[in-house]
């Protein structure tokens, strides 16, 4: 069932989607999401993919057609990153208020400017409250089988939300790794064909983005709402299925190092491997440090995130974004309002770092640790890495 | 490029075989004598009930969709204001990859409105795009020649001359100071297959063009002449007066370009001076005779420009 192959991880996500059986794909060069979408547009030139390949003139357009092709009851994806995302803001809350189970990879990137091409999550940071679910992977074999999983997630009748699967730019898009791959037929029984609940079919004549007096506009936000924590179940549903296919462990949130641990890290993203690996490195000099890892960050899996770091007495909260004028970066931002109210909430630790690209080796979260324990980093947040002469 | 363009499907309406259902229903809550919603009358009459229909964010849009009601007997959208022809993109594509895997089995006409701030400026782009990636389907310029929705403010499609919230006429200014952006001249420049003006005083007209529109196999512009009392200040049922002056002063020619050739579809012997047109209308009321004999000389320049092209088309050889 399984063949495990050394390939780039964007191409990994191309034939993800080509397993998934995408009907539609609008798409606009982006760096560095273009090699997905480039794999995609040869699939459907050499006819392994039977899908229409739309090329937008702007991410702007990708969303907007995404729009329309899911509205007419297509499998429908598109992928982008930084700049692009930022295009397609305006599209976004009504591709979730539609109810349209686009799925989209962001290559994470950090936003201009200075431009930077690099990998960081201000992108996504800047939608955080769009209205769709929202997966951060850390590596290729994760960042294969959840892009074909979103589109389960994102068409279930229950969720029936566009679905973004973020991956590191860089970082992970254009790194090789060995990655196994399933069959088709495997796919075919995981992931059934689309069924939309609605779509633009002149025999059943309906309105779709009517205008939303003050009478109504309240209820359908509220509905939204709704629908969007109601995908938790069955976001943890699919991902048990997917375990159970490919032997794999995903859950919501996930803890690595020491059980119980009275310091915890907690990282979003492909950085996580690094802190897995100081973590581990710790542990072995007989630190008491554990890491909890955020798989599944919209809707906030809040039940899960507090079992994840039951017995904390503080988190390092790793974060890859800067949210200008506030206390703290977005992740610190939602873990300090989860926490507050707990009984014994842990301390927040907030560093930001890998900003712009900015290269963070194994051996600093190990010091990241060491000063987090001796009281020394900021008690707001700590820019990590700052050249005190920029 | 001039090119043979396939006809066949075109099927000529006349006064006998017009088609009577609307696909937008009555109890709409567009403003008296409104011509832009006649005009979308028109068009969807001869695409009849199988079509899908998108809006960009415009009066029409919000006169026909404020929830739980709508004014729509066929499949609609709204997303955006800049975006309908992009929208449109995807739902043909999404359509046609469908059909192709047996999931649907029918064939419906896609058609996009947008108003003149929809399509002149800030979805330009969106147009430019799909209509030069070659979608099938059908993009209708309702122009009323400003943004009326948020309230008469100068969009690139007013003409000279016009009083608007925002280029309005003072001891300074004469109004809008810049020359109409033409439109169908900037969608036949992307070569596709079917381009047309349409005048809803010219009902069979407008309609036979609708007909072409949706017979032809690629994208399709029409530009609609959309008058609209409240913003140009005349009498409600005054509208399809105005719009015929409009021909009949060669201000609004009606002409199609079919596989590049321009023709006209309608030619005024006599046209009438276009002081007859811009008299009856609030917007160009502070104009002195001077401004308006500049307005009649550029009426007249641009039509002797198209007159220009309709002979050089013509002349030619197709490829």
């Amino acid at each position: 069932m399984l063949k495990r192959v050394g390939i780039e991880v964007s191409l990994a996500v191309a034939e993800a989607v080509r397993l998934a059986r995408a009907d539609v794909i609008s798409a606009y060069p982006i760096t560095p999401q273009t090699h997905i979408v480039e794999e995609l547009s040869h699939y459907v030139a050499n006819g392994e993919l039977d899908a229409e390949f739309i090329p937008v003139e702007s991410e702007h357009s990708a969303m907007s057609a995404a729009v329309g092709s899911a509205a007419a009851g297509a499998r429908t994806y598109t992928a982008t990153s930084s700049q692009g995302l930022a295009l397609m803001h305006e599209i976004l809350f009504i591709a979730s208020a539609m109810r349209l189970p686009i799925v989209m990879t962001v290559a994470n990137r950090s936003l201009s400017g200075p431009i930077s091409i690099w990998n960081d999550h201000s992108d996504i940071m800047a939608e955080r409250d769009i209205g769709w679910v929202q997966l951060f992977v850390e590596d290729g074999q994760e960042a294969l089988e959840l892009s074909m999983a979103a589109f389960k997630i994102a068409e279930d009748h229950r969720v029936l939300l566009p679905t973004i699967i973020n991956m590191d730019g860089f970082i992970l898009t254009h790194m090789i790794e060995p990655i196994e791959f399933p069959d088709q037929k495997t796919v075919d029984a995981f992931l059934p064909p689309f069924e939309p609940a609605m779509r633009l079919d002149p025999a059943h004549p309906v309105s779709m983005g009517p205008v939303g007096v003050p009478e109504v506009y309240l209820e359908a936000k509220k509905q939204c709402e709704q629908a969007l924590l109601d995908s938790k179940p069955v976001v943890k549903e699919v991902l048990d299925e997917l375990n159970e296919l490919f032997g794999r462990d995903y859950d919501l949130v996930q803890t690595n190092g020491k059980d119980g641990a009275e310091t915890r890290f907690v990282t979003m993203g492909s950085l996580g491997e690094s802190v897995y690996t100081a973590v581990e490195a710790l542990n072995a000099e007989g630190k008491d440090v554990g890491q909890t890892r955020i798989r599944l960050w919209r809707p906030f899996p809040v039940e899960e995130f507090l079992a994840a770091c039951k017995g904390a007495k503080r988190l390092i909260v790793i974060d890859r974004a800067i949210s200008p004028g506030s206390v703290c970066g977005p992740v610190a931002q939602e873990l300090k309002s989860v926490l507050y109210g707990q009984p014994n909430a842990p301390e927040i630790v907030n560093v930001i770092c890998g900003i712009g690209g900015r290269d963070v080796p194994i051996e600093e979260f190990k010091e990241i640790y060491a000063l987090a324990q001796a009281g020394k980093l900021e008690k707001t947040y700590t820019l990590w890495g700052l050249n005190s002469n920029a | 490029m001039l090119r043979d363009i396939d006809l066949s499907g075109y099927k000529k309406i006349t006064a006998k075989n017009m088609p009577k259902e609307s696909l937008v229903a009555s109890g709409h809550r567009a403003c008296q004598g409104c011509v832009e919603v006649l005009a979308m009358g028109m068009v969807t009459k001869v695409a009849g009930p199988n079509t899908v229909v998108v809006n960009a964010t415009g009066c029409m849009e919000i006169i026909t969709s404020p929830y739980p009601q709508t004014a729509w007997k066929c499949p609609w959208i709204h997303v955006a204001f800049e975006n309908a022809s992009a929208v449109a993109s995807g739902i043909e594509s999404g359509l046609k990859a469908l059909r192709r895997k047996g999931k649907i089995g029918d064939n419906p006409n896609v058609i996009a409105f947008g108003g003149d701030g929809s399509t002149f400026d800030i979805g330009f782009q969106s147009l430019s795009g799909a209509l030069e990636r070659g979608h099938n389907f059908l993009y209708c310029c309702l122009d009323n020649e400003a943004y009326m929705n948020t309230g008469v403010q100068r969009s690139s499609a007013t003409p000279y001359g016009a009083s608007t919230t925002t280029s309005p006429a003072g001891r300074e200014s004469i109004g809008q100071q810049t020359q109409k952006k033409n439109m169908p001249l900037i969608c036949a420049a992307h070569n596709i297959p079917y381009v047309a003006t349409a005048n809803p005083a010219y009902h069979l007209d407008l309609m036979n063009k609708v007909q072409k529109a949706l017979a032809v196999d690629g994208p399709a512009y029409i530009h609609i002449y959309a008058v609209c009392p409240t913003g140009w200040g005349i009498k409600g049922e005054t509208g399809i007066e105005i719009a015929k002056l409009a021909t009949e002063t060669n201000s609004f020619p009606l002409y199609e370009v079919v596989g590049g050739r321009f023709n006209f579809t309608k030619q005024i012997k006599k046209p009438k001076p276009i002081l007859d047109y811009l008299k009856p209308q609030r917007r160009f009321r502070h104009l002195t005779e001077k401004d308006v004999a500049y307005i009649q000389k550029q009426v007249d320049a641009d039509y002797d420009y198209l007159e220009r092209l309709v002979r050089a088309t013509n002349d030619a050889p197709a490829e």
